[in-house]
């Protein structure tokens, strides 16, 4: 089974068509991958979909790199 | 004296070939555009074939975030529009934006994108229909993705005209430059229908030729065996300009733009007026546009959908206009070999008649084999015919009532 930076690396790298190994942790979406609002939403829900979880509005909105991310999918699936 | 315009540039998208060269000599060959549809499950349908894209690729063309954020309708219209704009050696950073339009219309719009998007409401909630849902499926899509691929900032809109859009959008564009409104439009149509809630509409209300067993015959414009339209998919986008700008630059004519007309039929929404009354309307309306007698025609790019109604309502509405003239003049239906590409058709019709003009060869009506004794005219059955082509009609006629022609002239 994948990892789970692995996973929503694959996503991000879909949605926003660019090349996996230009994704790390720090990567932002709207900074560094020009996500526009659009594009946030469908990530969002490509990500809940994905993951099989709830993404709040409120939470989604603080979710601006890979790793904020990562980080909220491993705490909303017990984390480690 | 009124602007002039003309054509300078010409780009195609359709289920035979995909640039404009090598789709004139398939139509020359006659060579047919049909086939069994790959992609999408027919299975459990009526009708198993159609002009259907095979192989699609953006590459090259739109980025691939880009491509995930637009219909395939709007991809074609793109593809088309870079061929045409790359095609009239235009570059428009050297051009007065607010002085450059984009008029494309598409008679669906993104139904793909409504399909994919419906079975998500349905499956999973109104919480997984996806952002991008409204701006892909939008038939104005098109027209707005053309301007900001070249950050074009004149007039920009779509027609929506069922079958008849591209030329209407055209007909739009042709006023927008003499009107002085704009210097350059990018104009045409495109269509991305072959989905199958496409097929399966359209099949239910008859409209189609059911002829699976034979699918390159199934398009068969004026021949008495015909039972039907061939549903098809593609673009054809122009660049219109007006001709002293055309000249400043030292741009290729392909021809000039010389009229357009329009009409409604006011009558049923999906029946042609069997007397054509519409048709000849905007027939005889674009030949009052363009100044010219009716004897001045040699070559009509009919609307020839194959359907039994249609063809022979149009040829009625052609004898109707041009009086003996309509036995002299050359018609063929290039629906026969391409299929029809609803509110495409126009667009790349306007290409082929432009081909036709430059090239004084009329493109075949192919499987006309035993013509229809009500459809009377020479509609270049089966082989190209050379003949000079200084003057050419395009008619295309839509669901709703929708009738528009367009005129071209050699280049002058």
């Amino acid at each position: 089974m994948a990892s789970v930076l692995e996973r929503v690396t694959e996503i991000v790298s879909e949605q926003l068509g660019v090349d996996k190994d230009k994704i790390t942790p720090e990567t932002s979406f709207v900074t560094d991958l020009g996500a526009d609002s659009l594009d946030t939403v469908e990530l969002v829900m490509e990500l809940e979909e994905e993951f099989d979880i709830n993404i709040p509005d409120d939470a989604a909105e603080k979710i601006q790199t890979v790793g904020q991310a990562v980080d909220f999918i491993e705490k909303g699936q017990g984390g480690e | 004296m009124s602007r002039r315009v003309v054509v300078t540039g010409l780009g195609v998208v359709t289920s035979l070939e995909q640039k404009v060269d090598a789709l004139w000599s398939a139509l020359l060959e006659g060579r047919s555009g049909i086939g069994p549809f790959n992609n999408i499950d027919t299975s459990d349908q009526k009708v198993h074939f159609g002009g259907e894209i095979g192989n699609w690729s953006t590459e090259g063309y739109i980025s691939r975030k880009d491509a995930g954020r637009i219909d395939l309708f709007t991809q074609y219209a793109v593809v088309a529009a870079v061929d045409a704009v790359k095609d009239s050696g235009l570059d428009f950073e050297q051009e007065d934006p607010f002085r450059c339009g984009v008029v494309i219309g598409s008679g669906v719009g993104g139904i793909n994108e409504i399909e994919a998007q419906v079975t998500r409401l349905v499956q999973k909630g109104p919480d997984k229909v996806s952002a991008f849902t409204i701006p892909k499926l939008m038939p104005n899509a098109a027209s707005g993705h053309v301007s900001i691929y070249y950050g074009l900032k004149g007039p920009n809109f779509a027609v929506a005209t069922a079958c008849a859009s591209a030329t209407n959008a055209m007909g739009s564009a042709l006023k927008l430059i003499q009107s002085g409104a704009s210097d350059i439009v990018v104009t045409g149509g495109t269509e991305a229908a072959c989905s199958r809630m496409g097929l399966a509409g359209f099949a239910n209300m008859r409209a189609l030729s059911e002829r699976n067993d034979a699918p390159t015959k199934a398009s068969r414009p004026f021949d008495i065996d015909r039972d039907g339209f061939v549903l098809s998919e593609g673009a054809g986008v122009l660049v219109f300009e007006e001709l002293e700008h055309a000249k400043s630059r030292g741009a290729t004519i392909y021809g000039e733009v010389l009229g357009y007309g329009a009409s409604g039929d006011g009558g049923h929404i999906t029946q042609p007026n069997p007397a054509g009354i519409g048709a000849g309307r905007a027939m005889s309306e674009a030949l009052k546009d363009a100044a010219l007698n009716a004897d001045a025609i040699d070559y009509i790019n009919a609307h020839g959908t194959s359907t039994p109604l249609g063809d022979k309502a149009e040829t009625v509405a052609i004898k109707r206009v041009f009086g003996d003239h309509a036995y002299k003049l050359s018609v063929s239906s290039t629906k026969s070999q391409l299929g029809h590409l609803l509110g495409a058709s126009g667009g790349v019709e306007a290409v082929i008649s432009l081909k036709a003009i430059k090239h004084d060869l009329c493109p075949p009506t192919i499987n006309l084999d035993n013509p229809d004794p009500a459809c009377d005219l020479d509609y270049t059955p089966n082989t190209p015919k050379e003949r000079p082509v200084r003057v050419a009609m395009s008619n295309s006629f839509g669901f709703g009532g929708h009738n528009a022609t367009v005129i071209f002239g050699k280049a002058p």
